[in-house]
């Protein structure tokens, strides 16, 4: 690992960034060396700014302005067949689009780094956020980090890199943030000075670049004799994710004091009912807890900021002596016994002797707003079940039925 | 009793229509609060922008990281930039009771609070319209709108939000938006 030292606060750069913008001034900062986007709200402003800080040459990347998502990825696998660093940007029908090549690039072990704006899917046509899009792709061969705040998606996009690209993971990495209620959200920001990027991040080193001289065949055909090995081997890469994303953040935090965790940890030591969620939804999931507190509840939230890998050993750690497990999530999985989020959690817990109650309540679909009075109406449901002893397997929430 | 949700946050509620810049205003007055050391979440209501639809816009305010991601429901003050607005939409609706309503309107502020039976508060009320169109020659009212917002709620500098406006329009329109958030601090009318 890179040695990094503290960076003092007059060398940092504060202003006000939406999620979009704090993510694009990362992507800046890490010095990609292509990115190919396909424009789609509510990620826009990624690739805006970025096209602008590429038009006034603050960056030397090749910006290649492809004509789908399809596309998009399929650049971007080739590049990074290279030995490039690469990014791109996208939601909702642009990462379905993607589909295809997200595969290709996980199992081709393509260390990309791709910037989500959570959005709905169709139909009917919805801009809003929902997780439906990268819960979709979750075994697509991606890891997956959920951020909360603007600070944390550009902090995120930073580290992705450096992770994505060490040896033991070569894996692409999703960075995802709510689109519109943070990706259109202005918050402060703190940016690290350039030199201190570099310094963290490096150049990337391929293992097995594409190379005119030395030609090599990347992911043509593997039939029965071969197809199974590289799923095994695929699968074991994911698995060292955690390792390694320890590692980063340590460094990370040694330059900026700031860290996050597989899982952040508010207030569930002694709580009896622990809500578990991500993204923008846990913050006000805090708020609610700590005016909760104020009236007596024994209430915690565990914020997962890792979803694939799923971070098994730290969430059932931090969950298994509650009561109950509230899990709030922006999906529904038509058909599912449950939706992902608990599906995780309920098949996380399955090896305990005693296991708290898990509730699932689906939130938010399609942008719709979810204050902090919707969570305590999933709390108040939560505590009637543990009173009766039995739970739904899930329900919605803040919808008219 | 109600739970407060919202602890140590100031949380203001924006009415325009799409195109009116209430969506940069708001901002603006955000990046003040920002460069005076607090913490900020400036945001619209989310959706295609469609030109002269009302459009909304919500700030928060706080020396603290702010958690909190939902719309602001409930809010300390409201700004109306558009006098055309007010028999459209109740722009007192949630507002706290000692809240602070902000209008660019040609009425005196106890009319206001005829129109609107709001009694507690404060009212603001300023010519934006008259302004912009004497100094800029154009409908750009948001800018003395919010130097209205400004001088009523003290929660800002009004140099601060002047020279972050100058940062994001140097040169003449800077210039000119600074003139017109100048008279409108002085003209604004509180009652």
């Amino acid at each position: 690992m890179t040695t990094v030292e503290r960076i003092p606060a007059e060398k940092m750069k504060i202003e006000g960034l939406t999620g979009d913008a704090a993510i694009a001034h990362a992507l800046k900062q890490a010095d990609v060396d292509v990115l190919a986007a396909y424009p789609i709200t509510p990620q826009t402003i990624i690739v805006e700014d970025f096209e602008k800080f590429y038009a006034n040459g603050e960056v030397k990347t090749k910006v290649i302005p492809v004509e789908s998502e399809h596309s998009a990825m399929s650049a971007c696998v080739g590049a990074s067949a290279t030995g490039a660093r690469v990014a791109t940007a996208t939601a909702s029908a642009g990462l379905a689009l993607m589909w295809e090549i997200l595969y290709c690039a996980a199992s081709m072990r393509m260390p990309i780094v791709l910037t989500v704006a959570n959005r709905a899917l169709s139909a009917p046509i919805n801009i809003h956020n929902d997780w439906s899009d990268s819960y979709g792709a979750r075994d697509s061969g991606f890891i997956q980090l959920y951020c909360q705040n603007s600070q944390e998606a550009y902090d995120t996009t930073l580290m992705a890199f450096k992770l994505a690209e060490d040896h033991r993971v070569l894996l692409p990495v999703m960075v995802c943030i709510d689109g519109f209620i943070l990706s259109h959200n202005v918050e402060r920001v703190e940016m690290l000075p350039d030199d201190a990027v570099k310094k963290f991040l490096g150049v990337r080193e391929p293992v097995q670049p594409l190379d005119p001289k030395n030609p090599i065949t990347m992911g043509p055909l593997a039939l029965t004799d071969y197809y199974f090995e590289f799923k095994e081997q695929q699968d074991r890469a994911i698995h060292a994710a955690p390792e390694v994303f320890k590692e980063v953040e340590e460094a990370f935090k040694k330059m900026t004091g700031r860290s996050y965790g597989m899982v952040e940890d508010y207030k569930t030591e002694d709580a009896e009912i622990i809500i578990l969620t991500h993204s923008t939804p846990a913050g006000t999931a805090k708020v609610v807890a700590d005016t909760l507190r104020e009236q007596g509840e024994k209430v915690g939230v565990l914020r997962l900021k890792m979803f694939r890998p799923f971070p098994v050993k730290e969430v059932v750690e931090k969950v298994k002596h509650a009561k109950a497990v509230i899990v709030f999530e922006k999906c529904l999985s038509f058909g599912a016994t449950c939706n992902p989020l608990a599906l995780e959690l309920r098949a996380a817990l399955y090896n305990l002797d005693e296991r708290p109650m898990v509730t699932d309540f689906v939130i938010g679909l399609g942008g719709r707003d979810v204050p902090p009075t919707t969570i305590v109406e999933g709390y108040n449901k939560t505590k009637e079940y543990l009173a009766k002893g039995e739970a739904p397997l899930y329900e919605t929430l803040g919808v008219r039925k | 009793m109600a739970l407060d949700f919202a602890k140590g946050i100031t949380e203001f509620r924006w009415h325009g229509r799409g195109g009116q810049g209430v969506v940069t205003s708001n901002q603006m007055l955000g990046k003040a609060a920002l460069a005076e050391g607090r913490y900020i979440q400036a945001f619209p209501e989310f959706g295609p922008e469609r030109t002269g639809a009302p459009v909304r816009a919500f700030l928060r305010i706080s020396k603290d990281p702010i958690q909190i991601y939902a719309q602001v429901y409930h809010p300390d003050i409201v700004v109306c930039i558009d006098p055309t607005l007010l028999d459209v939409v109740n722009p007192t609706e949630g507002l706290k009771e000692d809240g602070v309503l902000v209008l660019n309107t040609t009425m005196s502020p106890q009319e206001v609070r005829d129109k609107f039976d709001f009694r507690t508060g404060k009212v603001v009320t300023v010519d934006a319209s008259k302004i912009a169109m004497d100094i800029l020659g154009r409908p750009f009212y948001n800018m003395p709108t919010m130097a209205a917002a400004v001088k009523a709620t003290g929660i800002v500098k009004l140099e601060t939000v002047i020279q972050t406006v100058l940062d994001r329009y140097p040169g003449k329109i800077g210039e000119l938006n600074k003139a017109a958030m100048e008279r409108a601090s002085e003209e604004a009318q509180v009652g």
